[in-house]
């Protein structure tokens, strides 16, 4: 009987790991040695195993060959991963911050004034459902260059939980707290720094996370637009090289970096969490 | 007649009703003073208004009709002059028990240091039993009572001229409400502060009052008596229960929530100055007729 859950939790997880592993590794194609083949066959692409998924034991040496040199730069085309999610994470949070720097603001603005909001609903019903990917060509068209295009298609995908969240937590910001601050005759700015932020800190930092969760799905996707550099440039390239083993390892790349952003938000989140 | 520190005058409230209907006054021609240094505390069924006039008092809220002057000036909006402390506590949940009363009283005295400002929230931490780590706590880690100290200690410590307490213990249970009530009155001794407290106590009104305002029940409640609670102090919850008056207050509170909250209530014709009848007690029991609300009470011990 192990201790305690989260021990026993792992050991299942590993379990699991292992067992899903096995069964993939299993059900890929053995590749025939050379040696085995005739001239004919090689020159016909028969030592090549047939179109399949490439097992885990060829994607973790793949890892293990992209991750000790994560950072070599052999010409535009052959870029270490280590580059490729530096430039996915620079764009992600470039637009991600602007973002915040413009939702937060007017979040506030929304959450504190019922004119506000209702003036500016429609607006942000409309923009909101719409995919961040079809403001692409008219991106391309008015910046004219594809790398702040994509910083602008992560920005207007990631301001509207931020921009909804935050005027939500505003909005509901306890009447008792904004009457302590009125009591004690704050002003306005004193007001929104000493009660409705670190109030409606935990709703907003909820929203922010949403957000980059959003920002990350959506970069890679906009990569393989805009080209040239990051991790979705580098999925799509590997698959024109037909590399499908490069393929896997980037998504598991993907996964993980997500991952940690989602865990660093999450953490921030417990940062501002209060207790009533 | 010299005008009282606090002056309320015909204050009434009404709230609109659902298109067609007549307006729903909760309370009207409200009139009452309280003078500097007064403990008064007021009494009725609930729905009767006192939240609200208290609210009023406050500046949180607006009257429909009349008004309440303050030492001379009107009362419009909230001011660091009338201090608060709410039923729910009404402390900042993120912040430490210190925390939530130095921004007060860094409200207070703007040009003081954190030195200052520190030293004299512990002061008033101190008072209410709040010291040696506790107040380093946050208000979930504290139990109802303290943080009502915590709220008394943050009222206090920025000195208004005029403290407002919204059933500050309705949340507590009857122990810890004694031993509250104890520091209040305490503190309060030891300061010249005005007191305008709602409760739904008898007990609690006699021990803390020098005043105690009786307020029919709504719709068009007011305050229909001021029964002067003048049993000396300083008043222990232990042996007032002994004194001569006592119970006679008591009974007469207790028969006027029974029944005639009930009687007196409803709209008054004759509208106009509506003051509240004087009820006084001395050793030979009640003086003025409490049937007779409009007749103005007569001291027969003076």
């Amino acid at each position: 009987m192990l201790a305690s859950l989260n021990a026993r939790a792992l050991l299942l997880s590993l379990v699991l790991l292992a067992v899903l592993l096995g069964l993939w590794e299993a059900a890929s194609p053995k590749q025939q040695l050379a040696g085995e083949l005739t001239e004919y066959e090689l020159l016909m692409g028969g030592g090549e195993p047939k179109a399949a998924v490439p097992p885990p034991s060829a994607v973790f040496a793949k890892a293990w060959e992209e991750l000790s040199d994560p950072f070599y730069d052999a010409g535009p085309n052959d870029k270490g991963i280590g580059i490729q999610i530096g430039y996915s994470l620079y764009r992600v949070l470039s637009g991600y911050f602007l973002a915040a720097a413009i939702a937060i603001p007017v979040g506030f603005l929304i959450g504190m004034s019922p004119l506000m909001y209702k003036a500016l609903d429609p607006f942000i019903q409309v923009l909101r459902p719409i995919s961040p990917l079809a403001w692409m060509p008219l991106a391309l068209f008015v910046i004219q260059d594809s790398q702040a295009s994509a910083i602008f298609v992560i920005f207007i995908c990631s301001i509207w939980p931020m921009l909804i969240n935050t005027a939500f937590g505003v909005a509901g910001v306890r009447k008792d707290w904004v009457n302590v601050a009125r009591t004690h005759e704050l002003g306005a700015l004193k007001t929104a720094w000493i009660v409705i932020l670190p109030a409606a800190a935990p709703t907003i930092l909820t929203g922010m996370r949403i957000s980059i969760g959003i920002a990350w799905l959506v970069i890679v996707a906009a990569e393989m637009l805009v080209g040239g550099t990051g991790i979705g440039y580098y999925v799509w390239n590997e698959w024109n090289n037909l590399d499908l083993t490069s393929v896997v390892f980037s998504i598991l790349v993907i996964g993980v970096v997500g991952m940690l952003l989602d865990t660093a938000f999450a953490y921030c989140a417990r940062l501002v969490q209060y207790q009533e | 007649m010299s005008t009282p520190f606090l002056s309320v005058q015909n204050l009434s409230k009404r709230f609109k009703a659902p298109k067609g209907e007549d307006a729903l006054t909760v309370f009207e021609n409200v009139n009452l003073g309280i003078e500097k240094g007064e403990f008064v505390c007021i009494i009725g069924h609930s729905g009767c208004g006192k939240s609200t006039i208290l609210n009023i008092l406050a500046g949180l809220d607006e009257p429909s009709e009349g008004g309440v002057i303050m030492n001379g000036k009107e009362v419009s909006g909230p001011s660091l002059d009338r201090g608060i402390v709410f039923q729910n506590y009404s402390l900042l949940p993120w912040l430490s028990a210190l925390k939530n009363v130095t921004f007060a009283v860094q409200a207070r005295h703007k040009s003081w240091s954190k030195k200052q400002v520190h030293e004299h929230s512990m002061k008033y931490l101190e008072m209410v039993g709040l010291a040696g780590g506790a107040e380093l706590r946050k208000p979930s880690q504290l139990s109802g009572g303290m943080r009502q100290r915590v709220s008394i200690a943050r009222a206090f410590a920025i000195q208004p001229e005029l403290l407002l307490l919204d059933e500050p213990f309705g949340a507590l249970d009857a122990l810890t409400r004694g031993s509250i009530q104890d520091e209040l009155i305490r503190i309060w001794s030891g300061s010249d502060q005005t007191v305008f407290m709602i409760t739904h106590d008898v007990d609690e009104a006699i021990l803390l009052a020098d005043r105690i305002l009786l307020m029919t029940n709504g719709p068009y409640a007011r305050v229909a008596e001021s029964v002067q609670v003048e049993i000396p102090r300083p008043r222990e919850r232990a042996n007032i229960i002994h004194h001569s008056d006592y119970y006679d207050i008591r009974n007469h509170l207790v028969e006027f929530l029974a029944t005639r909250s009930k009687a007196l209530a409803g709209k008054q014709e004759d509208g106009g100055t509506s003051e509240p009848s004087i009820v006084r007690f001395g050793a030979h029991g009640v003086l003025s007729d409490p049937k007779d609300d409009r007749k103005p009470a007569v001291s027969r011990a003076k």
